[in-house]
Order: structure tokens, then sequence, then C-alpha cells
């Protein structure tokens, strides 16, 4: 990153006129505090399942066994592309771009839809090869039942599902306050001197792809 | 009362306010991303002892992280002040990545 854009970067945080402390105005200040509450929630998720598989390895299958990671990359590539699609977003309203903001917008809203579409294939996908939470029918790892191979125990399910469900309801919830300032965009809420409505909706939505990032690698390439 | 003093929910409207900044090479950024995504899939792939592979894989990971936390969501140019709050889970992160490690 060239200096030139720090220097020139002047958030409308740092104004003198907003809250003093923390130096940022008081919904952004909450946002940053209520993303750092999700930091320990989903740290907690991860070291639980570092935990399990290491004590329980025989629950747990070789990345690409079980889970398909060319899909889930994919998936990955798409929650990044809403990242940016956010952004511009972002930088749309602070040019004073009001056709920009809900463009960006909408396709964010658009490509979080999506990864959730495609999580929801993939849970059936693999609920459909008996990879499901808590199911004795895959708890008998490297045997052969009669609908197929098994892999995997039971900890193996519970703790994909719970982390990647978790996630999903995160992208879900965000899917759906986009939605919100999209039609609040549309009804011309935010100008360029006031939009932290946007800035606050993007840092969630920053935060939520941040923690995929951790997850994809942890989950399925581990 | 002014502003400071009553506390804000959102930043002060300014009516004025041209294009305050230079925004950072969103494009480029996301372009390495995706490229990172790219190359954590195939290395994870590789034929490698199981710790080149974990942190190699964590390294990739972390950089990924790191770029969008500083850039889209802007926390480099942010008050110092925020960016203490922002990095105080970090010594958790740092448990959970030794234990990681320590397992290989």
């Amino acid at each position: 990153m060239s200096a030139t854009h720090a220097a020139a970067f002047t958030p409308m945080t740092v104004d003198p006129h907003t809250e003093r402390g923390m130096g940022v105005y008081n919904m952004k200040l909450g946002m940053w505090v209520f993303l750092l509450s999700e930091v320990m929630f989903f740290t907690s998720l991860i070291g639980s399942y570092i935990i399990l598989r290491f004590a329980h390895p025989e629950h747990f299958a070789a990345p690409g066994q079980v889970l398909n990671v060319p899909l889930t990359a994919l998936n990955t590539f798409f929650l990044i592309c809403s990242s940016v699609t956010m952004v511009k977003a972002f930088a749309a309203i602070q040019n004073g771009d009001q056709a920009g903001l809900k463009k960006w917008l909408l396709a964010t809203i658009l490509i979080g839809a999506l990864f959730v579409g495609i999580q929801a294939v993939e849970y059936t996908i693999l609920a459909g090869e008996r990879f499901v939470p808590v199911a004795e029918s895959y708890a008998t790892m490297g045997r052969h039942v009669e609908e197929g191979p098994v892999v995997g125990g039971p900890l193996y399910g519970a703790t994909f599902y719970t982390m990647t469900g978790f996630h999903g309801a995160h992208v879900t919830i965000g899917v759906l306050c986009l939605i919100f300032v999209l039609f609040r965009a549309m009804r011309g809420a935010y100008t360029q001197g006031s939009h932290g409505g946007v800035e606050i909706i993007g840092l969630y939505w920053h935060f939520v792809d941040l923690v995929w990032i951790i997850l994809f690698t942890i989950v399925y390439l581990i | 009362m002014s502003s400071a003093t009553t506390g804000q929910l959102e930043p002060p409207v300014d009516q004025d306010a041209g294009p305050a900044h230079a925004h950072p090479p969103y494009m480029l950024i996301w372009g390495v991303l995706a490229v990172l995504t790219l190359a954590e899939v195939g290395y994870a792939f590789m034929d490698l002892p199981k710790v080149f592979l974990a942190t190699g894989l964590i390294i990739m990971a972390v950089w990924k992280a790191v770029l969008v936390a500083l850039y889209y969501m802007h926390l480099r140019f942010e008050p110092k002040r925020l960016w203490i709050l922002a990095t105080s889970p970090l010594p958790l992160i740092l448990i959970l990545l030794a234990a990681v490690l320590q397992e290989f």
C-alpha cells in the first residue's frame, strides 16, 4: 500500500466533533465492541474443534475426504467478492454516488445470498451422504454399512455443523441487515455527509468474511 | 452543550463534504485475496509434512484476514486507541495457534 493512500485517507471518524475517548462515533465504537465479543465467540468454537480433533482423531477425516473443498473454495471466493462490493458501496456514498451505493449494496446482498444458498446445497449433499450432526449412522469409523462406506465420527459432524452453521447464521443476518440498509438507501437516508449506517453494516460484513477466511482454512484445509 | 459531551450515535452531518480521501486500492486487495485463496487450496493438497502444511496455511489465512481488517474495515486509518481495542483478543488467537502447532 502506498504512503499516498495512507496519508490521503482521512476517515470521517477522526473528527473533533465526534465522541472523544476512543476517537470514533458511538455507533461505530459499539459495533467494534460487538465484533470483539464475536471474536471471543468464534475463537471458543475453533478452540473446541481443535481440542476435540486432536483428542479424538478417529472421529475426523482428512481434508477433501468428506467435505467438498473445491465447492467451498468457490464459495469463499464469492464471500471475498461480496466484501469488495460492500466496500465499493461505502466508497460510493462517501463520494455522494447514490446510484453506486444502491448498486453495490444490491450486489453484496445477492452474493451473500448466493453464499448461503451454496452452503445449503453443501449441507444437503453432506446429509445425503449421511454426514449429519450427532448421528449414530456414521459413528462407526471405517466400517461399511449397507448404504456405503462410513467416514468420521459424531464429533466431526457436530463440530463442523456448529462452526459453519453459526457462521452461516451470521451471513444470513448480515444479508437481512443489508436489505434493510438498501431499503433505507432507496429512501435517501444516506448522504455523502451522513452514512454511518453503511459503515456499520460494512464492518459487520467484513468481519463475517474475515471469520470465514479462518474457518475455511481450519475446517476444510488443515 | 457540544456533541463531544452529549455523545453521538452517528458522525456529524456535513452536507458540504466532498470526496475526503483517496480510497485504498480495493480491487488490488481483492485480487490478492483471490490469489491467496487459490494458493491455499493448491498448497493444502501438496505432499508436505503436516507441520509445514499447517504453518503455511495459517500464515496465508492470517495474511488474508489482516488485509480485510486493515483495508476493507479501514483499521489502518483508524485512531490508535481503536487499534488497541481491536487487537485486544490477539492473545487468545495466539494461544489457539500455539495449540495447533504443538499438536502437530
